[in-house]
């Protein structure tokens, strides 16, 4: 697919976030649009998947650490096809299948529960490490928050996986810059990221998160390391594509309001013709 | 009387892994550097490949249990019970509970006869902690064949399942050859009508010797054993409150949140009766040889009857 099928896939996805989190009247926009473009790649290039089969065993993984950012999760899952793009306006309300993070028990396609910060990478080591077990070629990507990974357990868990030498597990972090109290690198800062991973043993690739080429290249660097984990550090911008909340904290988890919600679509219905 | 043979339900553990394992080939171990004193060694010298050794990571390994499960693996995580329910707790709540991942959490050290390691490993709470997830089977075993029995029993059942096992060697009191073990079904050990002992883990064997004694004075105790206490077998602890009209529960954990909590929620709304609740009450424990510390937190024979004596005045 080349980059320009993705940019429109990338802009459906955002329009996806921003009606799914207006909707719900909750929900973490900030987060969700810098990871659009990346979810965007993995979902409809790099991973082995069939939407009409989502359980199929020989699939690619993949695990949403930072769950906060599901609206992306789900907008990139109905825009390709797992469940009606209608579905997302019901987003965080009650009897809806999509929860305020992901639950692999209802929506299709979500291939692990997630949201409480640090957990799903070693979901995902548990994952890669079945393959190991049976030989089998899939291959498995989690997405960590720059925030998140001030939780100890991801450090346990890249210790486990550059340890296990999980080749087959590709750790993505969102490296928006921006936590709910501020700068990352003001609340506890997790710099330098690069030198960490590589100190657990990572092959260690950083990318503009937002440039699909960056993407390309690092994922196909990825799939020819051998040995280790790799881990792409994507340089993002917290709110991307959507001008006022570009790089804002105070978007990490509030709503548009209505006359927001307008301005967004008609920034990103352009941006969509462009 | 005979040499009673005294094995620990933690090696019961190790074996009946490593029996599983010859016929399994998805059954995954995982351990978190104990594996010496969780028994999952014996597995380990017999399927290497497949013994998972996480390090000092406990929150780690629950999650690398999880996705294991989610590609059709049956890992069981092994660890102590203050770092399996303790520590982990999140972590089995979050990334194996909420999923409902076919998961077996295997808890060994339970309780104070952790002994002499003292209070930081002996853990009271868990059966309060795993009782309170949604979907999650705990199972107290009593002994090596219940253990064992009950090991075989998590791995064919699918969903999360929390088994814990003992340090400290105890008697084989059920007869392999005979014994049934179904999750969710108390067994009537003895048959009473003075007052039912409603017992768990250790304590079982410490109960049918108290109701010995107790017989002895005139007392006749029935014992009913709840190797599981979630999901409670409430029909058999319901009819037995209402054949004896008292109830004592005993258990290796605080007397909050346990066996006995459990045993008070089911008859408070469907056969209110007196109970009282032996356990540890609501204190940290100590360092000290386990049998010594046992007959301290009031948990042998003895004090049991003396209790139940009392109760029934």
């Amino acid at each position: 697919m080349d980059n320009s099928q993705l940019k429109k896939h990338a802009n459906d996805i955002r329009k996806g976030i921003i009606t799914a989190v207006h909707s719900a009247k909750s929900g973490h926009p900030g987060g969700s649009l810098s990871a659009a473009d990346i979810l965007t790649y993995l979902y409809f290039e790099e991973m082995n998947i069939d939407p009409s089969n989502p359980k199929n065993e020989e699939r690619d993984r993949f695990v949403l650490s930072k769950g906060h950012a599901a609206p992306a999760l789900y907008s990139t899952l109905a825009n390709r096809g797992y469940f009606s793009t209608e579905e997302l306006e019901t987003l965080r309300h009650v009897g809806s299948i999509l929860q305020g993070h992901p639950d692999m028990k209802h929506i299709p396609g979500v291939d692990m529960s997630a949201g409480s910060l640090g957990q799903g990478l070693s979901a995902a080591c548990g994952m890669a490490l079945s393959a190991k077990l049976d030989r089998a070629s899939f291959r498995v990507y989690a997405m960590l928050g720059d925030g998140e990974i001030q939780e100890g357990q991801i450090w346990e868990a890249a210790m486990f996986a550059g340890h296990r030498k999980l080749d087959n597990l590709v750790v993505i972090v969102d490296n928006n810059g921006l936590q709910i109290d501020g700068n990352v690198a003001d609340v506890c800062s997790p710099y330098p990221i690069d030198k960490k991973f590589e100190a657990f043993n990572f092959n260690v690739i950083n990318i503009d998160g937002h440039d699909f080429d960056a993407i390309r290249g690092a994922f196909t660097v990825a799939k020819a390391c051998k040995g280790m984990p790799t881990a792409i550090i994507a340089h993002t911008v917290k709110g991307k594509g959507v001008s006022f909340m570009e790089d804002q904290a105070s978007w990490h988890g509030t709503a548009p309001n209505d006359e927001q919600f307008e301005t967004a679509m008609e920034e990103l219905n352009k941006a969509g013709e462009l | 009387m005979a040499d009673i043979k005294k094995i620990a339900t933690r090696e019961s553990y190790g074996n009946t892994l490593a029996e599983l394992g010859k016929t399994h080939e998805d059954l995954i171990v995982l351990d978190a550097d104990l594996a010496g004193a969780t028994k999952t060694s014996i597995f380990k010298k017999a399927f290497p490949d497949r013994h998972i050794d996480c390090g000092i990571a406990e929150a780690n390994m629950a999650g690398v249990a999880a996705g294991l499960a989610t590609c059709g693996k049956v890992p069981f995580m092994s660890t102590f019970a203050m770092f399996a329910a303790g520590r982990a707790f999140e972590q089995v709540r979050n990334s194996i509970g909420y999923p409902h991942l076919n998961v077996k959490i295997g808890a060994t050290h339970a309780g104070i006869s952790v002994g002499e390691d003292g209070a930081t490993h002996q853990c009271n709470e868990d059966i309060a902690l795993m009782r309170e997830i949604p979907g999650m089977v705990v199972i107290n075993p009593c002994d090596d064949t219940e253990a064992r029995a009950a090991v075989k029993a998590a791995y064919e059942y699918v969903g999360p399942v929390y088994l814990r096992f003992g340090r400290l060697a105890i008697p084989v009191i059920n007869d392999p050859e005979t014994y049934k073990f179904e999750i969710g079904k108390g067994i009537t050990m003895k048959e009473g009508s003075d007052v039912t002992i409603i017992a768990t883990g250790l304590c079982v064997n410490e109960a049918l010797n108290a109701a010995e004694k107790l017989g002895a004075e005139g007392i006749n105790a029935e014992v009913i054993n709840i190797h599981t206490i979630k999901p409670l077998d409430e029909e058999l602890v319901i009819a037995s409150a209402l054949k004896t009209g008292k109830v004592v529960t005993v258990e290796e954990h605080s007397i909050i949140g346990g066996l006995g909590s459990a045993v008070c929620e089911t008859l408070s709304t469907k056969a209110p009766t007196k109970v009282l609740r032996i356990g540890i009450n609501d204190t940290f424990g100590e360092s000290g040889p386990a049998v010594e510390l046992i007959k301290k937190y009031g948990l042998d024979a003895d004090s049991i009857a003396a209790k139940v004596k009392e109760f029934c005045k």
